[in-house]
């Protein structure tokens, strides 16, 4: 089984890559972009039966900082 | 006085923290990620700057899973001494040691320059060899040395005298100025800033030698 983590940036914590990205959007001609907020996506190959509290635990640990992160667990 | 100074995979400043100590009169082993034990009767634990793990994940996350680092924490629990200097900040605030967190400087720029720092509190093993608003300079280097934590724990750490350093011109976008900040028993410092890049005269600049001054008589009064 694998499981897809999407990790973001919280609401409120400045993400100057999104904003970088954002200003070359504009920059392009792409005026309809009013906001760009980048994250990252894990992909995890794991043993059949691990439940989602596992990957929780994963994220709570490691993959997420949640001082700054949220993240969004989903099993596939 | 013993001091251990952490490796990791990465780290690049580990020398340079080793002299620092050495020079203040400390007698330095230095610890590999992997040891799953500090050396017997350390006083204080050095984490250097650096790219731990290179940066992989978030800058200091794997870092702070590696087996030395459940001792670190332990070693800071206990009430030991602790200096994070650059990753070695980002190792503190992933192990939860000192709050808040590391964000990628507002101008997305890598900085490595010197930079005023003006003393924000003297009152710590780390910062009592400078006067409370003295204006110092040190070098940065760094890509992700943004200071962010929510108001509520800014608010605490200002409250409580636990900000040790301000950037006089804040290079990175951190929250209040904010360039290295303590625990609340005042025996942890991080701080993005490179003391020990600025300890001798074949440095240039002497204004971080004052930091490891003063380890030696507080760790023999302790």
């Amino acid at each position: 089984m694998k499981a897809r983590v999407h990790v973001m940036l919280k609401d409120g914590v400045l993400d100057p890559q999104g904003e970088a990205v954002k200003h070359a959007l504009h920059g392009m001609g792409f005026d309809a972009v009013g906001g760009v907020r980048q994250g990252k996506v894990i992909e995890l190959d794991l043993a059949e039966g691990t439940s989602e509290a596992d990957v929780t635990e994963m994220c709570e640990k490691l993959l997420a900082n949640t001082v700054i992160e949220s993240y969004r667990v989903e099993l596939l | 006085m013993k001091a251990a100074v952490i490796v990791f995979p990465g780290s690049n400043c580990d020398r340079d923290l080793a002299e620092g100590f050495r020079k203040a009169g400390l007698d330095v082993q230095m610890v590999w990620h992997k040891d799953t034990a500090l050396p017997e009767g350390i006083d204080i634990v050095g984490i250097p700057g650096g790219f731990s793990f290179g940066d992989y994940l978030r800058c200091g996350a794997i870092a702070a899973n590696s087996p030395i680092c459940h001792e670190v924490k332990a070693h800071a629990e206990r009430g030991g001494y602790v200096l994070g200097i650059c990753n070695g900040f980002q190792v503190l605030t992933e192990t939860k040691i000192l709050p808040g967190a590391l964000l990628r400087n507002a101008n997305l720029k890598y900085i490595c320059r010197t930079v005023g720092l003006s003393v924000a509190e003297s009152q710590s093993v780390f910062t009592r060899g400078y006067e409370a608003g003295e204006t110092i300079r040190i070098p940065i280097a760094h890509h992700d040395g943004n200071y962010t934590a929510d108001a509520t724990t800014l608010d605490m750490l200002e409250g409580e005298g636990r900000v040790a350093f301000r950037y006089t011109d804040n290079p990175n976008g951190a929250d209040r100025d904010i360039a290295g900040i303590l625990s609340a028993n005042r025996r942890v410092l991080g701080m993005m800033p490179h003391p020990e890049r600025a300890c001798e005269p074949a440095q240039g600049n002497e204004d971080g030698a004052r930091l490891f001054a003063h380890l030696t008589d507080v760790l023999a009064e302790a």
